[in-house]
């Protein structure tokens, strides 16, 4: 089978990083792939280990996001695509989801996809969107925050716990499929695997090469648009008090004083 | 005047607390008109809905169980939304889905996680936190509709001062077949306040060794719900439906209590939107205090114990 994994570059949270009027300027070495995108690429190197075939890892952004995919390579990916052009800059995730769908379809002529997998949402944005718009796109199933996959005779079932529901959902392939970090535990790339990873070559297409307009992408097309974004203000007034005894007293005044009690 | 369609969230008939805030905010926006997908509401469900200012109550009987997905309940939005010009929702893992459909059928930009809208020029501009919540973004919708999911507990519900009709009107919608089959759907009791929605939430980490009572006793105190981070829920502490984080749900209560948690990024991403922050640790290093309005170092074995007590009065 010919599973394809998108996989997503994300600044790291814990360092510096800064917006430019719409988007984020994103330093090479000051990010990677977006941690929980390891739980989709283990999934997908998980469901060809058990019923044979290749992956291929996906991913869409500036000359930086290529770290994402090589990350992917070095975990076990056969096969790496990068999508980048300067007419990509300001999608939202309906644009995102469009270059990525037309990626899948240019990888399906050359060889039939089974299966797309991602990761259930990505760190910098959080908002687990793009899932479901990407299977919209493909007019695929979409079978989301996976915490079990069974793959079946041409068919995939998966298991999801939401806050207030249990479900069992079932729908025949090609799917995308969405995974939570619950579902399994991703591998670490040996030095072996690292080395390897370096001798694949990673496909670059341009819009063109997929078949996308430019016009139905980028700032232009996009329905929403970052007017503002600033760091919050580190807490301001913090009060942090060592407990000599009076801890629990001082807390239960601070609640009060705060109309909580 | 401009309508609003609120996506209604119900719990056996009954109306959510955070859909009474999804109308507060629709009112300073236009006409709220509610949909409610599902059986048909009650009376007291429309009057509840019409006082907090819905003109309309649009119906969609729900399709059946084995169909009953994201994708069909887009279609179900869609044929009750009308000529809305904002479609207002509440975040959650499950009304995402069914707004991304609902997006992506109508070309709608759409912004989720909101903490506000307003109209701006003719646009909605939503704003929003991005990066763990550690940093605002102010984002303008540039498309005739506008989709927003809001985070609970970021408007507080008020009653209209003169209560609205909500006029039951019947919507037909004709299904089509869905591309995902439910073969079982099992219904998760949550004790008390859902997590996502509690305006206050008391949470335990590793600090609490196993023993999440003392959590319990001061969230039941404080009227809050129980949270905790992924290591207590990993451990068996505590339910899996009580996890906050970046895998967890999402809080933003206006009191969120840390007690023997350590405040790692994956959990900050989950509740340091919240308004108040307050936490309890040993270690006076912990990452938590760099986010905590007050911080108490200390055992929350002690801690906990005399807070309630000073609290009860005794
Ligand atoms: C992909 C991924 C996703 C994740 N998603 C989430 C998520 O959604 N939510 C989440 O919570 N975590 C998540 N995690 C895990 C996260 O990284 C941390 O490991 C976890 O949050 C730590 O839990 P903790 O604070 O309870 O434990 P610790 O980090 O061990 O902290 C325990 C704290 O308790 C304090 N303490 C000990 N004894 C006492 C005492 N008697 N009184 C007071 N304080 C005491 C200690 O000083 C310490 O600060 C995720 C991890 C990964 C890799």
């Amino acid at each position: 089978m010919h599973v394809v994994v998108c996989v997503k570059f994300v600044p790291d949270l814990q360092s510096q990083r800064s917006f430019t009027n719409e988007r984020v300027t994103r330093v090479a070495d000051d990010g990677s792939m977006n941690e929980l995108d390891e739980n989709a690429v283990e999934a997908a190197l998980t469901m060809v280990e058990a019923h044979g075939g290749e992956v291929t890892a996906l991913t869409v952004g500036g000359t930086d996001a290529v770290a994402a995919v090589r990350k992917a390579m070095q975990l076990g990916a056969h096969h790496a695509v990068h999508v980048s052009d300067d007419a990509i800059a300001g999608s939202d995730v309906r644009g995102t989801a469009r270059v990525l769908a037309a990626a899948v379809t240019t990888l399906q002529q050359e060889r039939h996809v089974d299966v797309v997998v991602t990761g259930m949402t990505a760190l910098d944005g959080m908002t687990s969107l793009l899932p479901t718009m990407l299977a919209a796109e493909l007019e695929w199933p979409a079978l989301t925050l996976a915490s079990d996959v069974e793959l079946e005779s041409e068919r995939a079932t998966i298991v999801r716990h939401l806050p207030d529901v249990h479900e069992e959902i079932t729908a025949p392939l090609p799917a995308v499929i969405s995974v939570t970090d619950a579902l399994n535990t991703p591998r670490y790339p040996n030095f072996q695997m690292i080395m390897a990873a370096r001798k694949v070559e990673v496909t670059t297409w341009s819009l063109a090469d997929i078949g996308v307009d430019s016009a139905r992408v980028g700032r232009d097309a996009a329905g929403t648009r970052v007017l503002e974004a600033q760091i919050r203000p580190p807490q301001e007034n913090r009060e942090i008090i060592h407990d000599t005894g009076d801890g629990g007293q001082r807390l239960a005044e601070f609640l009060k004083t705060r109309g909580f009690a | 005047m401009t309508h609003i369609a609120v996506l209604v969230e119900h719990t056996s008939g009954d109306v959510r607390q955070s859909t009474l805030e999804a109308l507060t905010l629709a009112r300073s926006l236009g006409d709220p008109v509610g949909i409610w997908i599902g059986e048909e509401p009650s009376s007291d469900a429309c009057h509840e809905l019409g006082r907090y200012g819905a003109s309309e109550v649009r119906h969609v009987p729900a399709p059946d169980q084995s169909t009953y997905t994201a994708e069909l309940m887009a279609q179900a939005v869609i044929a009750a939304m009308g000529e809305a010009s904002v479609l207002l929702a509440i975040s959650t893992f499950a009304t995402k889905e069914v707004l991304a459909y609902v997006a992506h059928r109508t070309g709608a930009g759409i912004v989720v996680d909101a903490a506000s809208a307003a109209w701006d020029e003719g646009k909605i501009v939503t704003t929003q936190t991005v990066f763990s919540a550690t940093w605002n973004v102010r984002t303008a919708i540039q498309t005739p509709l506008a989709i927003v999911a809001v985070r609970p507990n970021t408007t507080q519900a008020q009653a209209s001062p003169e209560p609205a009709g909500a006029a039951l009107v019947p919507v037909e919608c004709e299904f089509t077949q869905p591309h995902t089959t439910v073969l079982s759907r099992t219904s998760v009791k949550q004790q008390g306040i859902p997590l996502a929605e509690a305006p206050i939430v008391v949470s335990g980490g590793r600090g609490t060794e196993g023993d999440f009572s003392l959590v319990e006793q001061l969230a039941q105190v404080l009227g809050g719900a129980v949270g905790a981070t992924r290591d207590a829920t990993d451990e068996g502490w505590i339910a899996h439906e009580h996890m906050v984080g970046q895998t967890g749900t999402t809080v933003t209560p206006a009191l969120y209590v840390a007690c023997g948690l350590s405040g790692a990024v994956h959990h900050r991403g989950g509740m340091q939107a919240s308004g108040t922050i307050v936490a309890i640790n040993t270690d006076p290093d912990a990452p938590i205090f760099e986010i905590a309005d007050f911080g108490v170092v200390g055992d929350l074995r002690e801690v906990i114990p005399a807070t309630i007590a000073h609290l009860q009065g005794r």
